[in-house]
């Protein structure tokens, strides 16, 4: 095997081997605990880059081993598992470097770290999963690794979020398994490629391939919160803020959200997909879980899961530029599953920093808080601010290309949701920020933390404001040529080409 | 390798730890544990040496004493009687470095912890003579060995419970090696042979043969607790001390149905029908319901990973059904491979993660002073590597990607989809759910704060060792099944299914 | 020319009985010492089978191997009941319980 052939499993293993390693250690071994997780961290990072570089120029990396049978194990590089995996290592970085701060001084460190760095090894996975069933594997993998991360505290809530939690992936899980072996059945290992196996079967299949189509939703549907499965999502929300930040951003949730584009694109491909009827009634249950989750947010008082609401229904909007045919929608897609990573985790972020720094976990609680944590505040408006759609931030452009691409898509009524949505968003994010710029402070805080300097430590602060900057800049230059857009563009038009 | 020497390897693999036996029998009491070790140790070379005979010249058979079939008895080793023996090295072996400080410590409190070497050596030599024989009568001789070995394990602390439980263990084997015996008879009264390969020649459908071959099924069955044959195991299982449940529970019920097995796919073969091979899943979907019900109720750890063993050893016995329809109307068809392999890998992974959370359990024990669920507070951070170990054999029972556990669902619920009888995907999706539900039950518990502040025994660190490569082992096991597979080749009844089944694509 | 009924299909017969009837005696009886009595019965019932066996062929000299299994199979069973026997007494010793169903 060359080395080109084993890159993808060392990209796995470059987040496995520091998170077993750090189950070794003492727990007072910070210094040595860091250097390992920055290590697989950058490490993880450089060699993304590199198999960048690589694919374009037209390398392949590969890698395949028999599990036994017909089960085959197989991670591969494509434009579209390099954009996930980016994703997932780059807000790694951060959330680990926000972790350290927010977690200094507790308990059980050692587990959390080892915990944290494997959930990230499973999202890498099903970034770089070359088949269904490896995708599978990751995706119960993941599972099982943020489920302590959930029970993290110990706490009687925890313990029931983590409850409830389980329930959910591991029905999900199982109903993903039905229809994984399902598929199997009907046509082999289903590999990414999009050799259409399924679509030679539509004549005389089209009922189960229907069928099947659902029960894998169901099972993708789980993680990816769509209504009405969306239930543990509010709840999970308990686990320490850096955990909500990775698993609302990047892990469990777009493990669910990237599912569903692999199935549509290559598992089905987008003309099966049609021909079979699928994608409209996959645009309305994202409709539903888009108005929803923006319903549900408006009325949450707890910042938190007011947050969590709005993952229910930004998330949806994946699902639902997936379900609208054409280049411009798919992009659209593509980009907000980075676009919404990014604001998420930053709004996530700053929550984290005010009930670490002041206590505050109501919204009701925020009044003149931007005097106290300007740094903070700016950050979450900048977030907020891309989540309604405002130009020139990230969350404007995906928006842009869903409203464009069901113009294109002959379906009007999807931009009128997206207008309705966007307004909802306005009606729940800006209260925020308005109370805490121009309401007068009317509460003592309870100040939990102070640094010398800046308005709380700066492994709080940083992360957050880089992030922030993050989706300013992914907005601002989002036509040049490294930016996620125009990775997104590429992915789709590789989609369509086929055609 | 000479191939003379090949033959001796199946006698080799039985008369060492008969011969261990007997030494550590004759040492004194403090020597036994020291000389047991050893004893284990060579078994285990034994076990090894038979493995690889079998992976380069393919089966081996060894005529006892020079006389041969059919008036002398002969040991036979193919690979599903290797991997069978490699699961019990592998497995026995670990549970061995767990016993030796075990019954250092059990030892300071009474029974008669000195007996368990002999006995468990014995126990050994008898389930490797059951994976290697090929004579009816032998068969019946090392299972009644087996059990006999197996109850006074079970009883060795001596408590009330214990010998109660094992008393009615005990009963239920004999009754049901006399109804194995006596269709040994039988058979012997049709065809006036006992080697399995000339019966599996001379037999046809007989009502005679029927009879006998039911009888044999019944008593077996009995042995292997499958639902509602189950009711002595629960109370043996969980009653008996750490080491001798793991191995009840992974190792001896095997035993059973591994004989089930060869004489249902290799001896009896035309004997079998759909109905029975579908009576067969039938009893062995109520046991996995039932038994991962049963589990979730209970609130004592043992009792609760005992009626677990219920549980998943119904899943073995979905091979049946899935492999008598295809074995005898389409000898080609291309999910055999996937049954058989998921039933085979069912066995291996729950032994391996039962055996582990026995052992896991038995440390929580010993830290603790009770088995009740709700006293394990907080031991994900005060006992982290043995939590550790229960969490991995939980995520192998439960059939989570990647492991042991998760490549025999993977094959059993493939095989029902292809197969066409898909009412039994159902079943194993229930009791994956059920599963799931009583190992995060008690991970749960281990995650919760302790209610006050208890003190912990220490625990050597031996014992949490093996149970995490126990652990470990049931999940790697599902990493790779492609050399569990060659082995498995070796003379297997599905030799072209098998290979079929490689080619892939339907 | 044969009798109608040879003296071996009257001890296979009686085999059979003796089955059933161990069989009922354990599931059925409540006493230890009964139900040890009852595998007994069992067994007795297999030798006898396996005895009958020996002459199922009419031939001069009964067949040597079912004898042989007998005797076999008698070590075990002995060793078996002596077993279950000094279990139930260490059990009457300990609990003073002769039976399964005060064990709740």
């Amino acid at each position: 095997m060359t080395l080109n052939e084993w890159l993808p499993l060392i990209i796995v293993a470059s987040s496995l081997a520091p998170g077993l390693a750090i189950f070794f250690l003492a727990e007072n071994q910070v210094a040595a605990r860091t250097t390992l997780n920055m290590f697989g961290a950058v490490l993880k990072l450089v060699l993304i880059l590199v198999v960048y570089l690589g694919i374009l120029q037209g390398n392949e990396y590969e890698f395949r081993y028999d599990i036994g049978v017909d089960l085959e194990f197989s991670l591969r590089v494509d434009l579209l598992s390099l954009l996930f995996a980016t994703l997932s290592s780059i807000l790694w970085v951060v959330t680990t470097i926000y972790a350290i701060g927010y977690l200094e001084g507790s308990r059980y460190r050692r587990r959390f770290f080892g915990f944290f760095s494997i959930c990230v090894t499973a999202s890498t996975g099903i970034a770089l999963s070359g088949n269904m069933v490896t995708f599978f594997i990751f995706y119960e993998f993941l599972t099982l690794a943020t489920y302590p991360l959930v029970v993290h505290r110990g706490t009687e809530e925890a313990l029931q979020a983590g409850r409830t939690y389980l329930w959910y992936t591991i029905g999900g899980g199982t109903v993903l398994f039905v229809g994984v072996v399902w598929l199997f059945v009907l046509g082999g290992s289903m590999e990414f490629d999009r050799t259409g196996v399924l679509a030679e079967l539509a004549d005389e299949h089209s009922l189960q391939l229907r069928l099947l189509f659902w029960v894998l939703i169901a099972g993708l549907g789980v993680k990816a919160a769509l209504v009405p499965l969306h239930g543990w999502l509010p709840v999970a929300m308990v686990a320490p803020a850096p955990v909500s930040a990775l698993l609302h951003a990047v892990a469990v949730v777009k493990a669910g959200a990237f599912g569903i584009v692999r199935l549509v694109y290559d598992v089905y491909g987008i003309d099966l997909a049609d021909l079979l009827g699928l994608l409209t009634p996959l645009a309305v249950i994202a409709t539903i879980t888009i108005l929803y989750g923006s319903l549900r947010a408006l009325v949450q008082d707890d910042l938190k899961r007011r947050l969590a609401y709005s993952t229910v229904s930004q998330l949806a909007y994946i699902t639902l530029g997936t379900a609208t045919l054409g280049v411009t929608a798919s992009a659209g897609a593509l980009v907000h599953l980075v676009h919404q990573g990014v604001m998420k985790i930053t709004l996530f972020f700053c929550a984290g920093n005010l009930a670490e720094t002041l206590g505050i976990h109501k919204i009701s609680e925020l009044n003149g808080v931007g005097r106290r944590m300007p740094l903070t505040m700016a950050a979450f408006t900048i977030a907020a601010f891309g989540m309604i759609g405002l130009p020139p931030i990230a969350g404007f452009v995906s928006k842009w290309y869903l409203g464009l691409g069901s113009l294109e898509a002959g379906h009007p009524w999807i931009l009128a949701v997206l207008l309705t949505s966007s307004a909802l968003n306005a009606a729940y994010f800006l209260p925020i920020v308005h109370a805490a710029w121009f309401r007068e402070p009317d509460r003592e805080w309870d100040v939990k933390r102070r640094a010398r300097f800046l308005e709380t430590p700066w492994t709080l602060l940083g992360p957050a404001v880089a992030t922030a900057t993050l989706s300013l800049a992914i907005g601002l230059f989002a036509i040049t040529p490294w930016s996620p857009l125009e990775m997104a563009r590429q992915i789709a038009e590789t989609w369509y080409s086929e055609r | 390798m000479n191939g003379e020497l090949t033959t001796l390897f199946p006698a080799l693999t039985v008369i060492t730890p008969i011969t261990g036996a007997v030494v550590v029998f004759l040492l004194p009491a403090r020597l036994r544990a020291r000389a047991g070790l050893p004893a284990a140790g060579f078994t285990v070379a034994a076990a090894i040496l038979l493995a690889w005979g079998v992976v380069t010249e393919g089966a081996v058979r060894h005529e006892l004493g020079g006389w041969g079939a059919p008036l002398g008895i002969d040991l036979h080793a193919d690979g599903l009687s290797s991997v069978f023996v490699l699961m019990t090295a592998a497995i026995g072996l670990l549970v061995s470095f767990y016993a030796k400080p075990f019954f250092a410590l059990a030892g300071e409190k009474g029974g008669a912890s000195e007996l368990f070497w002999p006995l468990w050596l014995f126990l050994w030599a008898s389930l490797n003579g059951l994976f290697l024989s090929s004579d009816l009568f032998n068969l019946y001789v090392t299972i009644e060995v087996m059990g006999l070995a197996a109850v006074a394990l079970a009883v060795l602390s001596g408590r009330p419970p214990a010998l109660v439980a094992g008393l009615r263990y005990l009963l239920a084997a004999l009754g049901g090696s006399m109804a194995y015996l006596m269709g040994v008879a039988l058979v012997y009264g049709e065809v006036s042979t006992l080697d399995l390969g000339l019966v599996s020649e001379a037999v046809e459908g007989s009502p005679a043969i029927r009879v006998a071959f039911g009888l044999m099924i019944a008593g077996l069955l009995v042995k292997t607790a499958v639902f509602p044959l189950h009711f002595w195991l629960p109370a043996a299982h969980s009653s008996a001390q750490a080491p001798v449940s793991a191995i009840l529970s992974a190792l001896v019920v095997k035993a059973s149905f591994y004989l089930i097995l060869r004489l249902w796919v290799d001896v009896f073969d035309v004997a079998v029908t759909v109905a029975a091979g579908q009576a067969l899943g039938v009893l062995g979907s109520a046991a996995v319901i039932w038994g991962s019900y049963q589990a979730l109720r209970q609130r004592r750890l043992k009792l609760m990973v005992a009626h677990s063993t219920v549980g998943q050893i119904g899943y073995m016995f979905l091979l049946f059904p899935l492999i008598t329809i295809g074995y005898r109307e389409a000898a080609d068809a291309p999910w055999l491979a996937h049954a058989w392999t998921g039933g085979i890998y069912q066995a291996l992974a729950h032994g391996f993660a039962k055996a582990s959370m026995f052992l896991a359990v038995g440390v929580f024990v010993l830290a603790v002073g009770n088995d009740d669920r709700r006293s394990i507070g907080d031991l994900v951070a005060r006992l982290p590597m043995t939590t550790f170990a229960l969490a991995l054999a939980g995520i192998s029972l439960i059939g989570l990607p990647p492991s042991g556990g998760f490549v025999a669902k993977w094959m059993l619920l493939k095989a029902t989809f292809s197969s066409g009888q898909w009412w039994w995907a159902p079943v194993i999706l229930t009791g994956s759910f059920l599963t799931a539900g009583y190992v995060f039950m008690v991970l749960r518990q281990a995650f919760a704060p302790a209610g006050k502040p208890i003190e912990l025994n220490p625990v050597p660190r031996t014992m949490e060792v093996t149970a995490l490569l126990l652990g470990a082992t049931a999940i790697l096991i599902g990493l790779r099944a492609e050399e569990v597979l060659i082995l498995l080749d070796v003379g297997a009844p599905f030799d072209e299914a098998v290979e079929a089944g490689e080619g892939g694509e339907p | 020319m044969t009798a109608p009924v040879e003296s071996y299909q009257i001890y296979a017969v009686t085999a059979g009985i003796l089955f059933s009837m161990g069989l009922a005696g354990l599931f059925l009886c409540g006493h230890f010492f009964k139900k040890i009595i009852a595998t007994k019965i069992l067994g007795t019932a297999v030798f006898l089978l396996f005895i009958s066996l020996a002459k199922r062929d009419f031939v001069e000299f009964a067949d040597p191997v079912p004898h042989a299994m007998v005797i076999t199979g008698i070590v075990v069973a002995v060793s078996a009941g002596a077993f279950a026997l000094a279990l139930a007494r260490r059990i009457w010793n300990e609990t003073g319980r002769s039976t399964f169903e005060d064990s709740q």
